[in-house]
């Protein structure tokens, strides 16, 4: 047995590193480390309620409106406060628009760029995807790059700015919608659209949106050539080095529910376990802190009573990561458990009864891109220019609140709980706090460390490449992971 | 004459990553074509580059051994000295090390050292609350000079650490200040009193404003929403903080006031702790404490009172609504 530790590790949101117990060239167990921890939790105590929504979406720079959103239905949840119908919409389409940029932004940014490493140089795909996709060089990324920055337009019409907006509030946003404006953003999405359809997919959003099955998606991946499409480039690829068979973690997925306008979600909220639906009951959610750097309580503890204390950072532990788990179970969250939760036929199919897997989850993630974007042009028109955008009522002096929603990586979530007209206790479950969480007390790795469990280094290898396209499969966000 | 091209090695610690993130979305050009334009190599960047684990370490290693010359050293994030001075709140994966001392080896030996973002400046947002995490900037730890590398500090260029503060950074705050660096037209009178690029600092948010006439008419917002201007009730800052946010459009054509929302100042040392709720306004005997950069009190109050007397109706009206009730319009001719 030898270990391998791997980091820093780039092309992420923030600093990880990963400790690996080899055997033969294949990777027995992994430890995640998360190995910055700042403290929002110890920040957030004693300030006036509303001030959250200035600290919490600087909690991350890359999810920062689903900070925001977290933030805003916590506190709308303490107040009793509904948000006003239009406003809704907006925040929907402001958060949509960040969930976006993201999956396009980790697809092209930071997960293809790993094809073009020289460990590939003699595959029969390499010379065009390394032409491609190679960082900072590639030739999509001066295609993407402008693309995105347009599509962010959105955010200076409905936010401000990206990141880091105050225009969400409880009670909607501040900012109205006109009628030219309405007209813009139509424009906008209608420009992003023609992005994917001829850059990304080289078909329809509708095409994409509508694959069945994961048959289906070989045969339409089949009809072109590899060249067709940057998501067809991956298929081919994923196919090659069978991705479907690689990061293989456990078989529980959590979806808060992603999109709230018209009374229900775009994405349901629920769990996905072993192939059956179930409903999911927030109460069941409580954090582990057994080899995390914090002072110990008397077992797991559920947000709403839960204590962020650090200790030096040495001592029992490997990471500031707390461990939630969902009645003692670990889960997966992110686009994969979005689609399965809300039953997606492709990605079910994917999945099985089984675990999610390097294939399943980047799939999941471009066919959010085409889901997405469809519901953002439906929502654009229902806006309505002289509706209700921000209802606005006391804050309590004593109140709770539970704020739980979608980030792009998945299931966040804000427990706060206000005394005396101040916030006495703030604690923060983000996406990555699930995938990357380390042990708990029973010994039961995260989501990450158990989708490491099995990889092949192959010979000579100091940074294995299957680890790299494991880890980045989930897309992790390690500023929000411990905040 | 073709120029040698300028390395820049960029580090994220105590930070969200917004930086990098607003950055990227740099518009005309985008940001490599911008890089390539001044001439500006990415020796590496967390986001951006190929290399990873010991690949990574070795180009820092290089780095600090001088055998890889360094012309600019972009950090990100606040300096974590955090717990008891250790930096263990923030050990560079892989490294074992510090991260804050890896910061202090790498600055030791760059052209130009830029802080990129309230965090690295001063220690931003990380250095809110008690700061248990000991969370500073480079050359400042909130308005205390000094932070990791001490006051007296210049980078090989001769130059003090680069503060291009906000938060987030607007792109084009730090790609124009690159562009001056590497055409070798950045020197101190470029800075203004806090080490900023006076390109934005020489301007007030309140400049261009979109609520100006408001704000003459002291017409003001009651609620985040409402139209008018939001200095008197609404806590925002844009008389006083420097920064040409509602010049120079954000995503396309935002801005926080655009938004609907207060400015706070995020440019300056200290905003994270302004000792006030963020959406409201200080006052005393019901004057805002904080008036205009500037401008003498008895003055303020005065004309103050004048333009309030003087206010339109529209102006009036429109303020506490969160859609334009009364429109302009023209006195001889109807609207049908």
């Amino acid at each position: 047995m030898s270990r391998l530790i791997v980091g820093p590790f780039n092309r992420v949101e923030g600093d990880l590193e990963v400790r690996l117990d080899l055997d033969d060239g294949v990777v027995r167990s992994a430890q995640v480390v998360s190995p910055l921890y700042r403290g929002f939790e110890r920040i957030l105590q004693g300030k006036q309620p509303l001030d959250a929504l200035v600290y919490a979406p600087r909690i991350c720079g890359i999810c920062s409106v689903s900070q925001s959103v977290a933030a805003a239905r916590a506190l709308a949840d303490a107040q009793g406060l509904d948000v006003a119908e239009s406003g809704r919409v907006a925040i929907d389409l402001i958060h949509a628009a960040e969930n976006v940029a993201d999956h396009l932004t980790h697809f092209y940014l930071f997960f293809m760029p790993d094809f073009a490493r020289d460990t590939y140089a003699g595959e029969p795909w390499y010379e065009a995807a390394a032409s491609r996709f190679r960082a900072l060089a590639g030739t999509a990324v001066e295609e993407v790059l402008p693309a995105r920055a347009q599509l962010m337009h959105m955010m200076g019409i409905l936010a401000g700015h990206w990141p880091h907006t105050l225009g969400i509030r409880p009670g909607g946003t501040t900012r109205r919608v006109t009628a030219n404006e309405q007209a813009r953003l139509a424009g906008i999405v209608s420009a992003f659209r023609r992005f994917l359809e001829r850059t990304l997919f080289a078909d329809t959003l509708e095409r994409v949106a509508g694959f069945q099955s994961a048959d289906e998606l070989s045969a339409w991946r089949e009809k072109k050539p590899a060249s067709a499409g940057d998501f067809r480039q991956f298929l081919e690829i994923s196919e090659a080095l069978g991705l479907h068979q690689l990061g293989r973690a456990g078989s529980l997925f959590i979806s808060y529910g992603a999109y709230h306008a018209a009374g229900g979600h775009l994405f349901d909220r629920g769990l996905w376990r072993a192939g059956e639906p179930a409903p999911f009951d927030a109460s069941l959610v409580a954090e582990d802190t057994t080899n995390a750097w914090y002072q110990q309580s008397q077992g797991p503890l559920p947000p709403a009573v839960g204590e962020t204390v650090p200790t030096d950072g040495t001592g029992k532990g490997y990471t500031w990561c707390k461990a939630p788990r969902f009645a003692g179970e670990t889960a997966e969250v992110g686009a994969v458990a979005r689609q399965l939760v809300n039953g997606h036929p492709l990605i079910r199919d994917l999945v099985g009864a089984g675990s999610a897997n390097v294939h399943a989850r980047v799939t999941a993630r471009v066919l959010e891109i085409a889901l997405v974007v469809i519901a953002m042009e439906r929502w654009i028109q229902n806006l309505r220019p002289n509706g209700e955008f921000c209802n606005h009522a006391a804050m309590p002096a004593d109140c709770e609140g539970v704020g739980l929603t979608e980030a792009a990586r998945g299931a966040l979530g804000h427990w706060l709980k206000i005394e005396d007209g101040r916030i006495a206790n703030y604690q923060i479950i983000a996406p990555t706090t699930w995938n990357f969480s380390p042990r708990d007390a029973y010994g039961n790795p995260g989501a990450l460390e158990l989708a490491l469990e099995g990889a092949l280094v192959r010979p000579g290898e100091t940074e294995p490449v299957a680890v790299q396209h494991i880890v980045r499969s989930f897309d992790p966000c390690m500023v929000c992971t411990v905040h | 004459m073709t120029k040698r091209p300028l390395n820049l090695l960029w580090l994220q610690s105590g930070g969200c990553g917004g930086c990098t993130l607003s950055l990227i979305g740099a518009e005309g050009p985008d940001l490599l074509t911008s890089f390539a334009a001044a001439g500006i190599e990415v020796l590496w960047h967390p986001s951006l580059s190929a290399e990873t684990g010991r690949d990574a370490i070795a180009v820092l290693e290089r780095v600090v051994s001088g055998e890889t010359p360094l012309d600019i050293l972009c950090l990100e994030g606040s300096v974590m000295r955090g717990p008891n001075g250790t930096g263990r709140f923030h050990v560079m994966a892989g490294t074992q090390r510090p991260f804050m001392d890896w910061i202090g080896d790498l600055a030791a030996v760059a052209g130009h050292v830029v802080a990129v973002g309230s965090c690295a400046a001063f220690g931003g947002i990380t250095a809110a609350g008690d700061n248990h995490v000991e969370a500073c900037g480079l050359a400042y730890d909130g308005t205390e000079p000094g932070g990791l590398l001490g006051q007296g500090f210049r980078a090989k260029s001769g130059l003090p650490v680069i503060n291009i503060a906000g938060c987030p950074i607007h792109p084009d705050w730090l790609t124009e200040t690159l562009h001056q660096i590497a055409a070798g037209r950045f020197d101190r009178s470029q800075l203004d009193e806090w080490e900023r690029p006076v390109s934005y600092t020489n301007h007030l948010v309140h400049h261009g404003c979109s609520r100006n006439e408001f704000y003459e008419f002291k017409a003001s917002a009651e609620r985040l929403c409402d139209l008018g201007c939001m200095m008197e009730n609404l806590g925002c800052k844009g008389t006083q903080a420097r920064a040409d946010c509602n010049i120079r459009a954000w995503n396309g054509s935002g801005s926080c006031l655009d938004g609907g929302y207060p400015c706070i100042n995020c440019t300056s040392p200290g905003f994270e702790e302004p000792g006030h709720s963020f959406t409201a306004t200080p006052k005393v005997s019901g004057i805002p404490v904080g008036l205009p950069t500037d401008m003498p009190k008895a003055w303020f109050v005065a004309l103050a009172a004048l333009s309030k007397a003087a206010t339109p109706v529209r102006l009036k009206t429109n303020a506490t609504s969160d859609h334009l009730a009364v429109a302009p319009h023209d006195k001889h001719k109807r609207r049908p």
